[in-house]
């Protein structure tokens, strides 16, 4: 392997890494804070790369279709939380994955009636549409990196919103005491549908940008959620940092797993996941 | 395991005796459906071993499991890969053998999973089944993604005699029904012993269970491994009976399946999640007829159980026929 | 200067000790190089304020949480990071401040359950529990001693929480202990139920090893025979009961206020 080809595949490493990220950080906010599994959190992936492309046929700019497509998932997971999520706080895990099980059928079946079983594709804007050479014949597609840039953005925006913001610390203080939240006067129902609404709104922006560098089609929400499982379970629950630190890991060991072993390439991020297990239970940042 | 409430006992025979007199009048209540009926009952059979091994793991020692479906598949695959292609294999040589293949596969996957707990657990379970279904989705072992044909049914043979045609359809139905009625015996047997209480308590208060000078791990991986076998055994059996395997048998979405029948029969009450696979099968039978997007309805009948009836249709007959309360000294 | 070690009355066989034990969770240490000798066949008592560091002390000497520093000594054999079932398995036996039975198990399944310790392993599997003579006995056995003799039918969750007090302590002497760590027995009881409560106490001090950790101190003055009063995580003063009831220090730091406030 000469150093340039394995420069590419460390980029694409972190380039998936960051994306994944992106996702398994609503995840691990949404446990943290409110204390629920969500199963159905791949299914707002789905949604941002299928309003992507379907708001694609309206209107010429992606980046527009991604602006308009993210409100629209905010209200999904906005209505969501307050329908269903809500009944669960109290309820234990099992009920938790059930009824986030339920939605996920739901969610698949939807998609399946608005746009069908076919597998689509979006084409990457002509802006962002060209490569960086590095050798006479490997070069670096600018749209990776893009994707890599907003993605590395917003976890440096949520660190700094989490940390450094009134929000940020209702954020926090939530996480470990909801009745203390509610003591200090703020309103936890709305708290939690925002804190909801946002995790839908990372994982459905990661799908949407995503989408041009892959397929849009059935099931791609349920691949990605079990992945940002592993992440999830590799960084430790509820720690951002520890799902960042996983998302890179997973990302690296999903990449050099498709080149070094094609074979058994989704296999290797489970054997990461295996050997964490058996050195730390709690996972590495727990 | 304390015993059920007598009536009960009595509805469950029943049930059991109705379905064991099926092949002999189906035909005369549905003759255009019969063999088809047949089928699918014989389908819906080996999926209750499947649901109440889960029920061992979720209902009773408190494990939940969202990766037991992958013990599922990987019995049906050991037959597919143990079976010559144009010959029979001998049941006597690869069902152990496909047994003890899943009993290490599940010990070594709960050895890794028992050491979390709580929610990791159900990620970490779902994340090693979906290992399992990519170890033989991307892999050439067996057919890869399109799955493996099983020309030949197994020969059950005792020294040259043979004991079952396991082609045909009815004594297949009847291997399904001893299935069920023998792993719901064999668990009632384990629950009552020293080891089902244990694990039963363990389900209820671990750490009180400690205390008491019981290592818990020991025995939540040794539950675990007993119903990934069981779950073998039950995949084992659809292979034989569909002749063919692949990965979706493995899929977390076959594992949730499993785990709504557990709720929507009763989870710890063993019968109920056998009821609840009837009650799920048929559910879908009765949407899919209707219409083509019957996830659709699946997934609001889901929502509604966990809404509605917490304790599932088991928990509601316990209620029903002890007129106590609590699903006391059951479990 | 080293910290104080509780004291024994009579000299006696040592059956468990605990030298500079120590645990602290992050910054807060809740017990600070306690040292402790209890003596065979003796009751012993601990008092101190809440916060003092004597459920944690509880926890590190069953094996329910792993000390910090310091060793934990059973018959002089180290046990200090022995898990709390082996702990138990050794023939200490333990109960819990806040009722801790199966709810769902009857009374004698309850006792039942915890009798299953007395054999060599639980991993058997197919002659029912309920056919264990053996362990149907020393559960029958725990049961009469704890005074719920009749009551073995009834659903541990359908009892009353005086009763369900009682079951915790007969679970504990089903798995047939030698030394009995009983935290706060008679926490929440009424009148009543605590006058029954202090009967199978005294009972259960001429039969066992008996340490108590108990916010009552009319009780504890009834039923130990050394006391052992606990704050901040150390042995502030230790002695025969009538002893530290006279200790002016002790009075002062505890007794003065502590027995009322609570």
């Amino acid at each position: 392997m000469d150093i340039w080809f394995f420069l590419i595949q460390v980029l694409n490493g972190l380039q998936y890494g960051l994306l994944l990220f992106l996702v398994a950080s609503g995840l691990t906010l949404i446990f943290g804070i409110m204390g629920i599994i969500n199963l159905a959190h791949g299914s707002f992936y789905m949604l941002g790369a299928y309003l992507t492309f379907w708001l694609l046929q309206s209107v010429d700019s992606l980046l527009l279709a991604i602006v308009l497509a993210l409100p629209i998932s905010a209200a999904v997971g906005y209505l969501i939380e307050a329908l269903l999520v809500r009944v669960l706080y109290r309820r234990d895990h099992l009920d938790q994955v059930l009824l986030t099980y339920g939605l996920i059928l739901i969610f698949n079946e939807a998609q399946r009636m608005l746009w069908g079983g076919d597998v689509h594709g979006i084409k990457v804007p002509a802006a962002l549409d060209w490569s960086i050479p590095l050798t006479d014949t490997l070069s670096y597609p600018v749209y990776r990196m893009a994707i890599s840039a907003v993605c590395a953005a917003l976890a440096v925006g949520m660190y700094l919103v989490i940390q450094r913001t009134r929000f940020g610390m209702w954020i926090r203080a939530g996480a470990s005491n909801r009745d203390m939240v509610a003591a200090l006067g703020i309103n936890v129902n709305l708290l939690f549908g925002a804190v909801f609404a946002l995790g839908a709104v990372l994982a459905a922006l990661s799908g949407a940008i995503a989408a041009p560098i892959s397929s849009i089609g059935p099931g791609m929400g349920d691949t990605v959620l079990i992945i940002c499982f592993v992440v999830v379970v590799i960084g430790g629950v509820g720690s951002i940092k520890g799902a960042f630190l996983g998302a890179l890991l997973i990302g690296l060991a999903d990449t050099f797993g498709k080149v070094l072993a094609p074979d058994f390439a989704s296999f290797s991020v489970y054997a990461v996941m295996a050997a964490v297990l058996l050195v730390k239970p709690r996972g590495l940042f727990a | 395991m304390s015993r059920l409430p007598r009536s009960l006992s009595i509805l469950l025979s029943v049930a059991i005796i109705l379905l064991g007199a099926y092949p002999l009048f189906g035909d005369v209540l549905f003759p255009n459906k019969h063999a088809f009926l047949m089928q699918k009952l014989t389908g819906i059979m080996i999926m209750a071993v499947m649901a109440m091994s889960l029920d061992l793991l979720v209902g009773v020692a408190g494990l939940v499991s969202m990766g037991h479906a992958a013990f599922f598949g990987l019995g049906g695959y050991m037959l597919a890969m143990l079976s010559p292609e144009y010959s029979a294999a001998n049941l006597w040589v690869v069902l152990p053998a496909a047994l003890v293949v899943v009993a290490i596969a599940s010990a070594m996957v709960g050895y890794l999973s028992i050491r979390t707990s709580g929610i990791y657990f159900i990620m970490v379970t779902l994340a090693f089944g979906q290992m399992g279904f990519y170890f033989f989705n991307d892999s050439k072992l067996a057919g890869g993604s399109d799955g493996a044909y099983i020309m030949v049914k197994p020969a059950v043979e005792i020294l040259g005699v043979s004991l079952l045609n396991l082609g045909d359809k009815r004594t297949l139905y009847y291997v399904g029904l001893g299935a069920l009625v023998g792993v719901y015996l064999l668990l009632r047997v384990v629950l009552a012993s020293p080891f089902g209480r244990v694990v039963s308590a363990i389900g209820v208060n671990e750490n009180r269970v400690r205390g008491l000078g019981f290592d818990p791990v020991a025995y939540k991986l040794l539950a675990f491994t007993i119903g990934g076998t069981i779950a073998g055994l039950a995949g084992f059996l659809a292979a034989i009976q569909y002749g063919f395997v692949n990965p979706a048998t493995l899929s977390w979405h076959h594992s949730g399946e499993a785990l709504v029948m557990v709720i929507l029969g009763g989870m710890g009450t063993l019968f109920g999640p056998a009821i609840g696979a009837f009650v799920f099968e048929l559910a879908k039978m009765g949407f899919e007829s209707v219409t083509e997007h019957w996830l659709l309805p699946m997934g609001a009948m889901i929502i509604g159980i966990v809404l509605l009836l917490p304790k599932g249709v088991g928990g509601l007959l316990l209620q029903l026929f002890s007129g106590r309360s609590k699903m006391e000294g059951g479990q | 200067m080293n910290s104080m070690t509780s004291a024994v009355l009579d000299e006696g066989k040592v059956v468990l000790e605990t030298r500079q034990l120590t645990k602290s969770f992050g910054g807060l240490v809740a017990v600070n190089s306690a040292n402790y000798r209890f003596i065979e066949r003796q009751a012993h008592a601990i008092i101190g304020p809440n916060g003092a560091g004597k459920s944690t002390f509880v926890n590190l000497l069953t094996g329910h949480f792993p000390p910090s520093s310091g060793e934990i000594l059973f018959k002089g054999q180290r046990i200090t990071d022995f898990p709390a079932h082996k702990v138990s398995r050794l023939g200490v036996g333990r109960s819990y401040q806040k009722t801790n039975v199966f709810p769902v198990f009857t009374c004698f399944e309850n006792c039942r359950l915890a009798a299953q310790a007395q054999l060599p392993t639980s991993m058997r599997f197919l002659r029912p529990a309920a056919m264990y003579k053996e362990v149907n006995e020393r559960a029958d056995w725990a049961l009469d001693l704890c005074g719920l003799k009749s009551r073995g039918d009834r659903v541990a969750g359908s009892m009353s929480y005086g009763e369900q007090r009682q079951l915790e302590i007969g679970m504990v002497l089903a798995t047939g202990p030698e030394i009995l760590v009983l935290d706060e027995p008679l926490a929440g009881m009424g009148k009543e139920e605590s006058e029954r409560m202090v009967g199978l106490l005294k009972d259960l001090a001429r039969r066992f090893t008996l340490i108590l950790i108990e916010h009552d101190m009319d009780a504890v003055f009834s039923i130990a025979e050394v006391l052992t009063v606990m704050v901040n995580g150390t042995v502030l003063e230790s002695g025969p009961v009538e002893t530290i009831r006279a200790s002016k220090a002790v009075q002062d730091a505890y007794l003065g206020d502590g027995a009322e406030a609570y």
